[in-house]
C-alpha cells in the first residue's frame, strides 16, 4: 500500500482498539480470529536483537508518560544471562484523569500477553509479572483467563511454539498505592515492600526485580509490540510524526458530549478531539484541560490546536504524559481544582523524602485555607516557593507531578488566587466555596 | 575521654530540666487516661498479645503455599496473602499480620509497615460490601463530592454522616456496608463512578448511588454497570490473591458478561460507522531487520 505513504492517516486510527467492537473480545478465539498470535511466530523466527532493531526503527516510545523510546530501553538488558531476566508490566493506571489500560486488558488482554512473549523474547526474560492495580478486580479476572488460555494453547509456557523459548506469566495485585506506578516503587511493592522509590542509579536494567535486570515498560506500550511486528516500523511510521510516531489512545473525560477512548496518531490536538468527542457538553465553553492527568501542567482555549505529542506539548509548556485529556468547562473554580489534586499528591506522597512528603502537606493545607477564604495575596508567592522546592528536589517524579497543577493553575488563572483572597468576598463558581 | 555530659543546662543556658531526675518528675503519668484512644485500642497496642491463628485454617495455609510458590522469592506473595487473610476476616487483624509474618519468615513490623502502606488493606472490620465513591477532581466536579456527601449522611444511623471507612450496619453481617472516598479510579470517561467491591458502577447520580446502597441494604446485588456479578468483598479478596472457582464453567461465567462501556468504544465505534480505519498494514509481515550478530 504506498497510498499511505503519501495521504495523511484517518482522524481515528483503531489498532489497539480495533478489536474492542467484536463480541467476546477478550477470548482466545476471537483473538486468533483476528490475526492474533500471528506477531509471535514471526516474532520466533527472529533473533532477539532483531526484534530489539525494529522496535528502536519503529520509533515506539512509553506510552506510561515519560515517553522513553522502548527499543532504547529494551537495549539496556544485558546480553548475557548471569542472572535471571525480569519483564514487568506497569498496569497500575491511576494518574488522574487516565483510563486507557484498564479498558485495553478488559477489551483485548490477549493483545497484551501476545506483546509480553515477544518483549520477553527480545529481551530473554523468562518469567514476566503483570502489575495491575488491585482496585480493578475485573480487569485482573480476564488477564487471568487469557494468561491461562494462552498457555492452554502453547502461547506461554515451556518450549513455546516449539521454539525452544520458555516463559511464565504472573498476574499480580497490587493493593492501592499511586506512588506504585513509578517503577522502582513498583518494584519495591513487587518484592513485597512498602512502595517507596529506588535512588538511580542504578536503572532496573542493571538492577531491578531482586536486583536482577529488568524493564518496566507501560501495558499500551508492550500491547503495540504485536503491530509494529505484523506491520513493520515503516507501517508504524504512517502514524504521527518523525520523533512521535504511531497511534495512541486518547481518553477525553470531562465536560465534552461524548467522553470516551479515541484512538488517533500521536499529533491530534485537542480541536481535532473534541470534534470527535460531540463538543463541549451543553456548549459551555472550555476553560481549562490537561494534556495527559494531573501531572501534566494544565492548558487553556489558546493551546486548542497543540499537537498532542511528546514535542508538541513540551513547546506549549506542558507534558504529553499519558493523553489523558481531562475538559473542564468554565463553570469550575481552577483554585479548588488545583486543591483537590493536591489533596491527591499530599495522601498518595509515600512520605520517603522530605520535600514531598512536607511539601504536599503543606501546599494542601494552603491551598484549602484559600478556598476556605481565608487566605491572603501572600500565600500564592508561598505556594510557588514552595513549589520551587519540590520540582527536581523530590526523589522521584510524584514530586514534580504535583507542582504542575500549582505552577501552571497561577500561571494561567492567578486572578483567580487574587480573588479568593479578598475578604468577605463569596466566589461565585461551582465547587470554590465547597 | 570524651566530655561527661552535662545534666544541668542545655543549650544557651537554659535551665531546663535542670537537676531533674527520672524519679524526680513524679509518678508515672497514666497513658490510657491521656490518651485520645479507648482503653481497648490503647491496650491493642501497647500489650505484647498472642493472636489466635486458627482462623486461618489448612486450606488457607495451602493456599499461601501455593502464592509463595508463584515467585521466585517468597516475600512477593506478601502483597497477595494480605488480600488472602483479608478474604478470611473482612480486614487485616493482628491474627492476619502474624499468620503471614510466620508464613514468609518475616517479622510482625515487617508486615505491619507494608500492610499500613496500601489503602486497600483495611485495619478495622469491614461491612459485607465496600462502596468506594470517587472524589478525585474530574469525578468531584461531574457529581462525586455530592454522591460521597449524600451517602455518608444517607447510611448513618444516628444523623451524623459516616466518616471515611465507617461501616453502617455491624461489620461482616448481610447488608453491612463500608464507604471510602477513593482516588482516581481509572474510569475517568465514565465519572462519576464509584465501586462496590471494586466493581464499576459508572455514570452515577446522586440519586442512583442512594437507590444502590439501599439495595445492598436490603441484601440485593444489583449488576455492576462493568465486571463479574456482584459477590461481597471477602469473594473479591479472595481473587485479588490470585483464586477463582475451580469449577470451569463458575470460572468463565465471572470472566464473560457486560465489560465494554459505551464511552470504552466510542472511538472505535466512530471510526467503524467513518469508514475511518488505521493505514493499512501489508499483506505479509515485513521481514525482521538485518542486524549484526554479536
Amino acid at each position: 500500500m504506498t497510498s499511505t505513504e503519501t495521504t495523511s492517516p484517518d482522524p481515528v486510527t483503531p489498532v489497539l482498539t480495533k478489536r474492542w467492537l467484536s463480541p467476546n473480545s477478550w477470548q482466545l478465539e476471537t483473538y486468533e480470529r483476528l490475526e492474533g498470535y500471528t506477531a509471535l511466530r514471526t516474532a520466533l523466527r527472529g533473533t532477539p536483537e532483531q526484534l530489539v532493531q525494529l522496535v528502536k526503527d519503529s520509533g515506539l516510545r512509553g506510552r506510561g508518560g515519560a515517553g522513553f523510546p522502548a527499543g532504547v530501553k529494551w537495549s539496556f538488558m544485558p546480553p548475557n544471562e548471569d542472572k535471571p531476566h525480569y519483564l514487568v508490566i506497569n498496569a497500575d493506571e491511576g494518574e488522574p484523569g487516565t483510563c486507557k489500560d484498564i479498558p485495553l486488558m478488559m477489551a483485548d488482554p490477549h493483545s497484551l500477553i501476545e506483546g509480553i512473549v515477544i518483549a520477553s523474547y527480545a529481551m530473554r526474560s523468562h518469567h514476566a509479572f503483570i502489575y495491575v492495580r488491585g482496585e480493578v478486580p475485573h480487569c485482573i479476572r480476564r488477564l487471568n483467563a487469557a494468561v491461562r488460555e494462552a498457555k492452554a494453547a502453547g502461547y506461554v509456557g515451556k518450549d513455546i511454539l516449539g521454539s525452544g523459548f520458555d516463559l511464565e506469566i504472573t498476574v499480580h495485585a497490587g493493593a492501592g498505592a499511586y506512588i506504585c506506578g513509578e517503577e522502582t516503587a513498583l518494584l519495591d511493592s513487587l518484592e513485597g515492600r512498602r512502595g517507596q522509590p529506588r535512588l538511580k542509579p542504578p536503572f532496573p536494567a542493571a538492577a531491578g526485580l531482586y536486583a536482577a535486570p529488568t524493564t518496566v515498560n507501560n501495558v499500551e506500550t508492550i500491547a503495540s509490540v504485536p503491530f509494529i511486528v505484523n506491520g513493520g516500523a515503516d507501517w508504524f511510521r504512517t502514524m504521527g510524526s518523525e520523533r512521535s510516531p504511531g497511534p495512541k489512545i486518547y481518553s477525553i473525560s470531562g465536560h465534552v458530549e461524548k467522553p470516551g477512548q479515541y484512538e488517533a496518531p500521536l499529533g491530534t490536538t485537542l480541536r481535532q478531539l473534541l470534534d470527535m468527542a460531540g463538543g463541549m457538553k451543553d456548549g459551555i465553553p472550555l476553560k481549562f484541560w490537561t494534556p495527559g492527568g494531573s501531572s501534566t501542567p494544565m492548558f487553556t482555549a489558546e493551546h486548542l490546536d497543540v499537537p498532542l505529542d511528546f514535542e508538541g506539548a513540551v513547546e506549549a509548556g506542558s507534558i504529553l504524559g499519558t493523553t489523558a485529556v481531562m475538559v473542564f468547562n468554565e463553570t469550575v473554580s481552577v483554585p479548588w481544582a488545583v486543591m483537590k489534586w493536591t489533596q491527591f499528591y499530599e495522601h498518595e506522597s509515600c512520605g520517603k523524602c522530605t520535600p514531598c512528603r512536607e511539601g504536599t502537606y503543606w501546599l494542601a493545607g494552603i491551598l484549602e485555607r484559600m478556598v476556605d477564604g481565608h487566605g491572603t495575596e501572600a500565600d500564592i508567592e508561598t505556594l510557588l516557593d514552595i513549589c520551587d522546592n519540590i520540582l527536581g528536589r523530590s526523589f522521584c517524579a510524584l514530586g514534580d507531578g504535583a507542582v504542575s497543577p500549582i505552577q501552571s493553575g497561577i500561571k494561567y488563572f492567578r486572578d483567580e488566587f487574587l480573588a479568593l483572597c479578598e475578604k468577605n468576598k463569596t466566589p461565585a463558581l461551582a465547587g470554590a466555596n465547597s | 575521654m570524651p566530655e561527661p555530659l552535662s545534666t544541668g543546662s542545655t543549650y544557651g543556658g537554659s535551665s531546663v530540666g535542670a537537676g531533674e531526675t527520672h524519679a524526680a518528675a513524679g509518678p508515672d503519668v497514666d497513658v490510657n487516661a491521656a490518651s485520645p484512644l479507648s482503653r481497648a485500642e490503647n491496650e491493642a497496642l501497647t500489650v505484647e498479645s498472642t493472636p489466635d491463628l486458627s482462623v486461618f485454617g489448612p486450606d488457607i495455609v495451602a493456599k499461601a503455599q501455593v502464592q509463595k510458590a508463584t515467585y521466585p522469592e517468597t516475600r512477593s506473595a506478601l502483597l497477595p496473602m494480605l488480600h488472602l487473610v483479608q478474604s478470611v476476616e473482612g480486614y487485616v487483624s493482628q491474627a492476619g499480620i502474624e499468620f503471614c509474618a510466620r508464613q514468609l519468615n518475616l517479622s510482625n513490623a515487617e508486615v505491619s509497615a507494608v500492610a499500613t502502606f496500601y489503602t486497600m488493606y483495611k485495619r478495622k472490620p469491614c461491612g459485607e460490601h465496600l462502596v468506594s465513591v470517587c472524589t478525585n477532581t474530574l469525578c468531584a466536579v461531574l457529581g462525586g463530592d455530592a454522591i460521597y456527601k449524600k451517602l455518608t449522611e444517607h447510611l448513618s444511623e444516628d444523623g451524623t454522616p459516616l466518616k471515611h471507612e465507617d461501616t453502617a450496619g455491624e461489620p461482616g453481617t448481610p447488608g453491612s456496608i463500608t464507604i471510602e472516598h477513593a482516588e482516581c479510579l481509572a474510569a475517568c470517561d465514565l465519572g462519576p463512578v464509584l465501586q462496590v467491591n471494586y466493581e464499576f458502577y459508572d455514570n452515577q447520580t446522586v440519586d442512583s448511588a442512594v437507590e444502590l446502597v439501599d439495595a445492598l441494604r436490603r441484601g440485593e446485588k444489583p449488576a455492576p454497570t462493568r465486571g463479574a456479578p456482584l459477590s461481597d468483598l471477602r469473594t473479591v479478596e479472595l481473587e485479588l490473591a490470585g483464586f477463582y472457582p475451580e469449577d470451569e464453567a463458575e470460572f468463565r461465567a465471572r470472566i464473560d458478561g457486560p465489560s465494554a462501556a459505551v464511552e470504552t468504544l466510542r472511538g472505535a465505534q466512530l471510526a467503524a460507522d467513518s469508514g475511518w480505519t488505521a493505514p493499512a498494514m501489508p499483506e505479509k509481515a515485513p521481514a525482521l531487520p538485518e542486524v549484526e550478530k554479536k
